[in-house]
């Protein structure tokens, strides 16, 4: 007795999972996510004033730690104002600060959440902005 | 002597790694060629080693019976844990394989003064070990997301299941902790009780040092380091599309965790990891104890040499006659 | 040689040694092993290397190329058992089987614990079977085949009843009976069997029975039950032996036959068919349903028990019949048919009493004589007063072979139930799929390993003391020969004061009889309860 068929059937099975992203992809390249930063509120500044609260880099790594953070200081605590490391003072506000320059939530936030398929909870409690579809 | 060199060999591959990509620059060996040449050595490898073990013929049908066999109808037979059906048998090696069934049996037992054996119900490695494998699963589905664009719906349910609690940001999955917890128990019974220390071998060790450093590193970076989880999956999905791209701003943290699961991948077929294949297999398991309602065939069952009656009416006619029983030959 | 005291062979140490396992030797302790083979055992069945041996000399007499002869056996052997090279290759050292094992619970040496036993093998295998093994050596779990690897291989072969505990455990049903099977069929390649072992089938193979008995001296045991049984019945019983056109054939093991209180399980047969007239045959040929060939190699096993089929087909029976025994059931269960298959000059069984069908068994024709005696009092067949056994507080061993080789659980028990009144089990743990072994099953059941039989014997002594203390067990049933010859020997040690019996002795006793006269003792002569006086 061998079972030889069940076997087989077994090892195409396991195949067939493990390269399961291959067949899925095609082949295919999917194009990268491109956050825009050219919200006419950013436009609107000039050019070397273009600065997010903290550096790019940080922002990338960091945001959602940040968001989290302010959530806690200003609901919790009842602060509202956040001192950058380079001393500049913010109000802490994702709709009244975040969102005023990046206006575009879908061009901006979901370009890269929705790629790594990320759902942030931010919409939960606060009203998504209104976009007009582009 | 196996648990250090077990350590000093994980540790060694984080070197190689840091030294490869960080001083030599070796994107492109441990980015691209070694996730490739081992992605393909865990395949051929299990398939190789799972026909070498189907190529043997199972020559007797030997079940382990746990329970009432199947008899007259007024005898109730346990027919999962002693099926006499293939059906039978599916819903066994699915509590097997799903649930671990025969760990969930296991006693431990005492001896008291008297002598007085006891056997209690221990649970602790059933528990532990169901939750190492099923949480090792559910990151490995959770990872596809940055191997599929666009993400399909049941992984991102998968995702969101996982951190349902909401703590942090990231949020924190529930899996990644008792992943880790889990690895450690296993880990820490092998060093702490006396008979488990005795059996370990470095084959022990070693994997479980390499799947707590490549869940652990996955940790540093989801959570601490940090790296560019869009940039990775550009570099995962230029992998599966052969297409492979290096952007920008990947940490090493990322070629650490990328170059363990390669060891892993070629470690796995060769290595008693291949017990997750093997259980299927398992004859003791996966057959149904029907033996003497139905015949199994032993492919090399062959003639043997046989003490026949004549031979042995030879040796006794005269004594068999003697006390008037019949014989051929008289 | 005196056996320690049971308050000194209960003081177990299970704390291993410092040293790993690879590194510490193995010391052969009398008591522990059992005596090597005879010569004249070997050439009996044309076994290879025969010769005059002793375990305890330091030269065994191995053949030169002994290494070379043990390794391609191995290498041949994982080519031809799935389960052999499968089991050799998964495990992953979990412990769950460590403390399920009678020797290392009773003994607590740690090569005992059946992952241990089984890595004794398996570090061999690693070594001149796979890759890795080769080229890393010891740091993979690969060890050389030396001398003192081949003697505590075969040291612990034979400290292992293949009673498939361990495997109930594995979370891949690894089973070390199995192990231990190959194990001991490398080991005689090189002429390395035990003479408990090859002394039983070289009787076997010229008798057809293990302990040797010569077809006129079957005939007088049975003269002397015959009698024994008119003596407590006021009935003759008249037996038939190699009676041609019989409807059925019945073979029991052996020691049944030879030795009490196994003797009384076949007086109890004996009573049980002359009531129900049954037509069925002895044989002295097919005189032995264990099979001890089965503890030296598949093909010996396979050579041994031809001998069944060829008589049920001689005598032109219709099917077969077998008695209470434990390892004879794995063997007629689990390999019969593929050996000798397809049983087709057999007919499917029917009880000529009941016209039940046995269609669990309609392809091999062999019925277990619990299936055939349950059927009949379900049918109420049988005139049964239990009060006749009332002076037994009966518990239930569940002999290894027949419960995780088979699943036979309920049979017995309905039986018993059905005999007598006073029934308890033991613990859970200790019965069914979870019993413990006699510790002298797979051919060890000799006197010289006798230190090393009790500390097996310990689990399941334990259970029958718990069950005596409780409720007042006086009397340990089970279904299987050696469980009657090695029971008495574990039970009088840990448990003093608990007898052994057969189910089928508890059957006849209960049995009422047509035509019997005033049943005043039962089968071994003792008074029946209320009958004291007379």
């Amino acid at each position: 007795m061998y079972n030889g068929g069940k076997i087989i059937i077994g090892v195409i099975i396991f195949v067939g999972l493990v390269t399961f992203p291959f067949l899925y992809s095609g082949g295919k390249t999917t194009a990268k996510p491109d956050p825009k930063v050219d919200t006419p509120e950013i436009l609107k500044l000039a050019e070397n004033e273009r600065k997010c609260v903290e550096p790019k880099a940080y922002m990338k790594g960091e945001h959602m730690k940040m968001l989290n953070e302010w959530r806690d200081w200003v609901v919790r605590d009842g602060n509202t104002i956040y001192t950058a490391t380079n001393g500049k003072q913010y109000t802490m506000s994702l709709q009244n600060t975040c969102m005023k320059c990046h206006s575009n939530k879908k061009k901006f936030c979901d370009e890269c959440h929705n790629y790594t398929a990320v759902k942030p909870y931010c919409w939960d409690c606060h009203i998504e902005p209104k976009e007009k579809e582009s | 002597m196996g648990l250090l060199f077990s350590f000093f060999t994980v540790i060694a591959l984080i070197v190689i790694v840091f030294i490869g990509v960080n001083g030599a620059n070796l994107h492109y060996l441990f980015g691209v060629l070694i996730p490739y040449a081992t992605f393909l050595a865990f395949i051929i490898g299990i398939v190789y080693k799972v026909v070498q073990w189907g190529r043997i013929p199972v020559p007797f049908r030997i079940p382990t019976t746990a329970g009432q066999e199947e008899s007259f109808p007024w005898v109730k037979q346990n027919k999962i844990d002693n099926p006499s059906t293939s059906l039978g048998v599916i819903i066994r090696m699915a509590f097997e394989v799903l649930l671990f069934r025969s760990l969930f049996r296991n006693t431990k037992a005492e001896l008291r003064e008297g002598p007085k054996l006891s056997y209690g119900s221990t649970k602790w490695l059933w528990l532990g070990g169901l939750a190492f494998h099923w949480t090792f699963l559910i990151i490995l589905i959770r990872h596809f997301r940055l191997f599929l664009e666009p993400v399909p719906v049941p992984i991102k349910i998968l995702e969101s299941l996982d951190g349902f609690f909401q703590v942090g940001a990231p949020v924190l999955y529930l899996t990644d902790l008792i992943f880790l917890g889990a690895v450690t128990f296993l880990f820490l019974r092998r060093v702490i009780i006396p008979q488990m220390r005795y059996i370990s071998l470095a084959a022990d060790y070693f994997p479980l040092f390499l799947i707590f450093a490549i869940g652990f590193t996955g940790v540093l970076m989801r959570y601490f380091l940090k790296t560019d989880v869009v940039g990775i999956k550009q570099m995962t999905l230029g992998l599966i599309t052969f297409k492979p791209v290096f952007p920008e701003g990947i940490g090493i943290i990322f070629y650490i965790h990328l170059f363990l699961v390669s060891a892993l991948f070629v470690y796995f077929p060769m290595s008693k990891l291949m017990h997750m294949a093997g259980v299927f297999l398992s004859p003791t398991r996966n057959l149904a104890n029907n033996n003497r309602a139905a015949m199994h065939v032993n492919p090399w069952n062959y003639p043997v040499k046989v003490h026949t009656y004549e031979e042995y009416e030879d040796d006794f006619r005269e004594k068999m006659k003697s006390v008037g029983i019949p014989v051929e030959k008289e | 040689m005196a056996n320690p005291k049971p308050e000194e062979l209960a003081r177990i140490e299970y704390n291993p040694p410092k040293t790993g396992w690879m590194d510490t030797p193995t010391v052969f302790k009398p008591g522990i092993f059992p005596y090597g083979c005879k010569p004249k055992s070997l050439e009996t069945v044309s076994f290879p290397n025969p010769r005059s041996w002793s375990v305890k000399d330091e030269d065994w007499k191995l053949p030169e190329n002994w290494q070379e002869i043990f390794i391609e056996g191995l290498r041949e052997r994982v080519n031809k058992y799935r389960s052999f090279r499968l089991f050799l290759d998964i495990c992953v050292r979990c412990g769950a089987c460590a403390d399920k094992c009678h020797f290392y619970i009773g003994g607590g040496d740690p090569k005992n614990m059946p992952v241990l036993r089984a890595e004794l093998l398996r570090s061999v295998y690693r070594k001149y079977c796979t890759t890795s093994g080769k080229i890393m050596g010891k740091i993979a779990g690969a060890r050389e085949l030396t001398i003192d690897v081949l003697k505590e291989i075969w040291y612990y072969a034979y400290q292992c009843t293949e009673c498939r505990r361990c495997s109930l455990f594995c979370p891949y049903g690894i089973d070390t009976a199995e192990i231990t099977i190959l194990a001991r069929e490398l080991l005689n390649l090189l002429g390395l069997n035990i003479d408990w072992i090859a002394g039983p089938v070289a009787n076997c193979w010229l008798t057809g029975n293990h302990l040797g008995l010569q077809p006129h001296t079957i005939i007088d045991s049975f003269d002397m039950f015959i009698n024994d049984l008119e003596t407590a019945t006021g009935i003759r019983v008249s037996p038939t032996f190699n009676r041609k056109g019989a409807e059925i054939l019945l073979v029991v093991p052996s020691g049944d036959l030879f030795a009490d209180p196994g003797t009384y399980t076949t007086m109890g047969e004996l009573l049980l068919f002359h009531e129900l007239g049954l037509d069925y045959t002895w044989s002295t040929f097919a005189s032995e349903g264990g099979d001890f060939g089965f503890f030296t190699s598949n093909e010996m096993a396979k050579r041994l028990h031809n001998k069944i089929y060829e008589e049920a087909k001689r005598l032109k029976v219709k099917w077969i019949m077998g008695g209470e025994c434990g390892h004879m059931w794995r063997v007629w269960h689990q390999y019969h048919n593929t050996w000798f298959g397809p049983v087709d000059f057999l007919e499917e069984p029917v009880s000529p009493i009941t016209g039940t069908k046995f269609e669990n068994t309609k392809s091999n024709k062999t019925v277990h004589i619990c299936e055939f005696t349950a059927d009949l009092i379900k049918h109420g067949k049988l005139n049964l007063d239990p009060s006749r056994n009332d002076n037994l507080i009966v518990t239930y061993h569940d002999s290894c072979n027949t419960s995780r080789g088979m699943g036979f659980f309920e049979e017995p028990r309905y039986i018993i139930n059905s005999v007598c009144k006073n029934f308890y089990e033991m613990p859970p743990n200790t019965i069914r799929e979870q019993t413990f072994c006699c510790g002298s099953g797979s051919g060890l059941n000799a006197s010289e390993n006798m230190e090393n039989r009790l500390r097996g014997g310990l689990p399941r002594a334990n259970a029958v003391k718990h069950v005596k203390e409780k409720y007042g067990v006086n009397m340990l049933a089970c279904i299987c020969a050696i469980d009657r010859a090695a029971l008495v020997t574990a039970v009088d040690y840990w448990v003093p004061g608990v007898g052994v019996t057969g189910v089928h002795e508890l059957v006849a006793n209960a049995l009422v009889m047509k035509g019997e006269k005033k049943r005043t003792k039962d089968l071994r002569g003792e008074p029946l309860p209320g009958m004291e006086g007379e």
